[in-house]
């Protein structure tokens, strides 16, 4: 399936895709009343460190460890092959957020719920919005093998 | 006789599990699960919120509706599994039928424990915090004007007060350990949880333990005096591993398997609460009574059990639990070296050995705990990590190029 | 005393629009813009605006601006704003005032005075979407004499060629004025398009001799990076004269863009100035060249066309006459308002000649002399648009060279400030942070898809004109018409006057 991946070697830090993924979830359609004034909670994080950035974000993993340690059901992994949340299940205990390698799943903002990138298949973006906006080609979404 | 080609003994997290291995390997084999609870499974630790009304029962099924039948399973809710012939490799229900298998699981988990205590049976009201329908049976009782008295400070007995304590007039907790969370918290943690829970009306008595109930009253060791009107026993939990027993298989304190959930009896896997795990955290055998311990064991199990190969080599003891927004997370054990940040909310402690991450300990510090626990498990020697790093913060800057190359740019 | 010079630009942000991401602040390597975390608002230094444009473009909310200021001085039409702060800058600091890219002064443009011509009712335009319309063309030296082979056969007697399938290649810039990913770019585009990079005269990299068919390598007067295998790795072998941007001196790459790999690659040391000497020492007439051509032919064993790249400066033609008999293959002829990573900026302003000038004279000059099919023409030195090729072309040229033009599609905001080695595009910098901003997967793309589109244009050009084949436009100056020009104009460039018939 398409995922998104990192090329860290032209990721610049300059955390347009977390701006891009705030707003593309705010579910406004302007991005300055979606996001002016507010802190951000963005599925995707960038990690600085020194000269190196890159993006992080669900890994949408062939075996989830996340929806395996679900106390709820309500993480499930799709036929598409999306690992999604559903936040009405959700009680917010963060066990996937104890159980996330990559720490890709992450305590909403408001309590009472986890959340994840579920590539912009929960919103009216269409296609992953960080990837759309990434100016460098750092994060793309396509087909890759896995490692070896 | 009926005849299935996976039998499964509980209808918990486990069997749902194990149901998801076997139809990972066999999408026709017949499967049967036996559960003693007359529901589907659902998620067990969601009862305290279902108390809190944060979720509610349809909400609280492990999985959608149409689960078993997608799967082709066929389902007998609300009978007893009684016994094992696994000469003849088949099960006896408590309704006499008799039903025959190629592969058997048993995921009957635990139930609660209570230690004898004087006066016990003079308690009208008396609850264990278990089972949807202990959940049910204890929100009937509620009510403002009622006290309650909780036995025991661990998991199951805080979870209660917390669904509890906005429905009931007062919550007094009993524990023998001068500690709450004595299981998973240090001594720093635990006040700070302990004060947490103190703001929503908890009363703690600890390094105390009740002598002797008489009637709505308990009488403590300290010679203390606790009047109640509902009283929650929460001191502990057996594994249910008598079937095994029975049937002349090797039981320690849990049902001995192997890391492919083979018990010592042919044909015969076991999962979940009943189970015991090799915990490498501490390098021993024991019962991981974890839900998604349970999961990953009964996932193994059905693999396995459907002719895979699959097998079960990094448990470890881990909780995330919250008590009204203070968030705890927990893993592994508590040896070796520890490394400490403290502040008025939060709290940390790393503990390494051998040059390993041992465990931790996170009081409202989720983000990213993941990393940590990806330590844990995979044992990864700090020295091939930028620790320093990790300490302030878990990321995966702190990892090797090649780390984050073959995690980021390839699928996983 | 220092004396203040007030920022030429304004950075206006708008607070209705600002979010803070703090975007443009990390972006920007010239520091203009940060962050107040007391008042949560973007602050901005325009003293240090170099107007590149970068955090423009990636500003999500569109809040920001770059403005020229409308701070002036007593208006003075003899002393503009810009003649006195360069005047203020030198008495600060007794230096020659540097600049980057090319001329910027108002000096006419003739492409923009000279019209194409397209066909009606007698002979009919072509549709380049119907028909067959060849954009391939081969350069290097045509006048051989046919010879048989004993049985009769031709002999394959024909010097080297270069076989492009577009009337356009990437002029030289060499590594250390602009980044590895930019000649990355370059040559993987040079690659899928079946054109050329020139590697400029700053070696070539060991990684980017795999694009070699691709690459013509430069032998400069500093000859940095020249060896053996640098020139047989190569397509073709241009020796540099002169530079459009600077005719008549010499290269400084200043020591801060003399990073390990650079040095690896111009066989010089790390950190040390890199001087190109304005003359070639060996060279000091056209027996001189003729000696260079010669040598490098006879090291690669006259495989390589050897093209020699000059300045078009007064007595171009004369000069180019004489290259033409020197046994080179191609004259390359760099216009004056050509592109640099850095030159005195007088020098850039006020030397050489516009290339459509020069390029009408060397090709008249070659007819007349019957020596035009000696070589090859390439032009460069501002060349915009597909509109500037095709008048290119039938001003006489063969092909032409774009570096401003492939330099802009790589994201270069025209900003002029390569020199200070700060480029935020990624562009004309070494600094890593710097360099990892141009990601060549999508450079390569970009310079791709502008060279073809230009390569539709030209032949939507040509279909007007009736002309299927580059071979049919090349010199063919009855197909353009001036424009606002003056006699003289007209005269030196060979063209009628718009509504002037045969």
């Amino acid at each position: 399936m398409k995922r998104i991946y990192v090329n860290e070697k032209w990721c610049l830090g300059c955390h347009l895709c977390e701006y891009e993924c705030a707003y593309a979830n705010s579910g406004i359609a302007d991005m300055v009343r979606a996001l002016k004034g507010k802190p951000i909670f963005p599925r995707v994080r960038v990690e600085d460190a020194g000269e190196v950035h890159f993006a992080v974000n669900c890994r949408h993993c062939s075996d989830p460890v996340c929806v395996q340690s679900c106390i709820s059901g309500a993480l499930t992994k799709g036929k598409d092959g999306v690992v999604r949340i559903d936040r009405q299940k959700c009680v917010g205990c963060l066990t996937c957020v104890l159980v996330c390698p990559y720490g890709a799943v992450l305590p909403s903002p408001e309590g009472h719920a986890a959340m994840k990138c579920q590539l912009c298949t929960d919103n009216m973006m269409g296609e992953p919005n960080c990837v759309k906006h990434c100016p460098n080609g750092a994060i793309v979404y396509e087909e890759r093998e896995a490692a070896q | 006789m009926k005849n299935y080609r996976y039998v499964i003994l509980g209808c918990s997290v486990a069997a749902v599990a194990a149901i998801e291995g076997i139809r990972s390997r066999d999408r026709e084999g017949a499967v049967l699960v036996v559960g003693e609870e007359p529901c589907k499974a659902y998620g067990r630790p969601l009862i305290s919120y279902y108390l809190l009304g944060e979720t509610d029962l349809t909400r609280m099924d492990y999985r959608p509706d149409d689960f078993y039948r997608e799967n082709g399973v066929t389902l007998r809710l609300g009978v007893r599994a009684e016994k094992i012939d696994p000469e003849r490799k088949i099960v006896t229900l408590a309704d006499g039928e008799q039903i025959c298998y190629e592969k058997l699981l048993i995921a009957t988990g635990s139930r609660p424990f209570d230690p004898p205590m004087q006066g016990i049976e003079s308690v009208k009201e008396r609850f264990h915090f278990m089972t949807k329908a202990d959940a049910l049976a204890l929100e009937k009782a509620l009510s403002p004007e009622k006290k309650v008295l909780i036995v025991g400070a661990g998991l199951i007995g805080l979870k209660c007060f917390e669904g509890i304590a906005a429905r009931v007039k007062s919550v007094a907790i009993v524990d023998l350990a001068p500690r709450i969370l004595p299981s998973i918290l240090d001594d720093a943690g635990a006040k700070m949880v302990q004060s947490a829970l103190e703001a929503h009306g908890a009363a703690f008595f600890l390094a105390d333990s009740v002598l002797r109930f008489d009637g709505g009253t308990a009488y403590l060791k300290s010679g203390k005096e606790i009047a109640f009107d509902l009283l929650v026993t929460a001191v502990g939990v057996r594994p249910n591993t008598e079937l095994i027993k029975e049937a002349g298989g090797e039981v320690n304190r849990g049902i001995a398997v192997d890391e492919c959930g083979r018990t010592s009896l042919p044909n015969i896997f076991a999962a979940g609460d009943c189970a015991e795990s090799f915990d490498i955290a501490s390098g021993t055998h024991k019962v991981l009574a974890l839900l998604p311990n349970a999961a990953f064991q009964g996932r193994t199990a059905g693999v396995n059990m459907a002719g895979g190969e699959a097998k079960l080599q990094n448990a470890v003891a881990f909780n995330s639990i919250g008590f009204f927004g203070t968030h705890v997370m927990t893993a592994g054990v508590y040896e070796g070296e520890m490394y400490c940040e403290a502040a008025e909310r939060t709290y940390k402690a790393l503990f390494t050995k051998d040059g390993l991450l041992k465990g931790f300990i996170l009081i409202n510090l989720p983000e990213r705990a993941g990393i940590y626990l990806k330590l844990l498990k995979e044992r990864i020697p700090l020295g091939r990590v930028d620790f320093e790093a990790l300490k302030t913060a878990p990321a995966w800057s702190a990892f090797s190029p090649e780390a984050r190359e073959a995690n980021f740019a390839r699928e996983v | 005393m220092q004396l203040y010079i007030r920022p030429d630009y304004e950075v206006v942000r708008n607070e209705a629009r600002c979010i803070a991401c703090r975007v443009c602040e990390r972006q920007c390597a010239n520091e203009v813009h940060s962050f107040d975390p007391e008042t949560g608002l973007m602050r901005s230094d325009e003293s240090k605006c170099v107007n590149c444009h970068r955090c423009v473009s990636f500003c999500p909310t569109h809040a920001l601006k770059i403005v020229k200021t409308d701070d002036t001085y007593r208006e003075n039409a003899n002393w503009e704003a810009q003649t006195i702060h360069e005047v203020y800058r030198q008495a600060n600091t007794g230096g020659v005032l540097l600049s980057s890219m090319g001329n910027p002064k108002p000096y006419p443009v003739f492409w923009d005075k000279l019209l194409i011509n397209a066909s009606q009712v007698t002979n009919p335009p072509i549709d380049p979407l119907r028909e067959p319309m060849e954009t391939q063309l081969y350069l290097g030296k045509r006048t051989v004499k046919a010879e048989r082979e004993e049985n009769g056969l031709l002999k394959d007697n024909l010097p080297p060629q270069l076989k492009l399938s577009v009337p356009i290649l990437f002029s030289a810039m060499s590594y250390g004025s602009i980044s590895y990913n930019a000649h990355e770019s370059l040559a993987r585009a040079a690659e899928a398009l079946g054109t050329y990079y020139n590697t400029g005269e700053g070696g070539l990299h060991k990684d980017f001799y795999k694009y070699g068919k691709h690459t013509i390598v430069q032998v400069a007067s500093g000859r940095f990076g020249v060896h053996k295998e640098y020139l047989e790795t190569a397509a073709a072998i241009e020796i540099k004269m002169g530079q459009g941007a600077k005719p008549g001196i010499g290269g400084h790459l200043p020591g801060g863009k003399i990073s390990e790999d650079v040095s690896k690659t111009r066989m010089i040391p790390q950190g040390v100035d890199a001087i190109s000497p304005a003359p070639h020492h060996d060279i000091y007439s056209i027996e001189d060249l003729k000696q260079l051509v010669d040598s490098l032919k006879e090291a690669t064993e006259y495989k390589k066309p050897v093209i020699v790249k000059i300045a078009a400066v007064h007595n171009a033609a004369a000069i180019a006459s004489g290259i033409a008999r020197s046994g080179a293959d191609v004259i390359a002829i760099d216009g004056f308002r050509g592109g640099t990573g850095a030159a005195p900026t007088r020098i850039r302003d006020n030397v050489g000649i516009p290339i459509e000038m020069a390029l009408a004279q060397i090709d008249t000059r070659l007819r007349e002399e019957g020596i035009r099919d000696n070589v090859s023409l390439l032009v460069g030195g501002s060349v915009r648009s597909s509109a500037d090729v095709v008048k290119a072309i039938a001003l006489g040229a063969d092909a032409c060279y774009i570096g401003t033009a492939a330099l802009l599609a790589l994201g270069c905001h025209l900003c002029r400030s390569c020199h200070t080695g700060k480029c935020n595009w990624g562009i004309a910098t070494q600094r890593p942070d710097l360099v990892k901003r141009l990601n060549p997967d999508l450079g390569y793309e970009r310079l791709v898809n502008l060279v073809s589109a230009w390569k539709h244009e030209i032949e939507e050009m040509m279909g007007g004109m009736g002309i299927n084949s580059l071979e049919a436009l090349r010199g063919n100056r009855l197909m353009l018409r001036g424009i606002g020009l003056t006699d003289t104009e007209l005269r030196l460039l060979g063209v009628r006057y718009a509504g002037e018939s045969l």
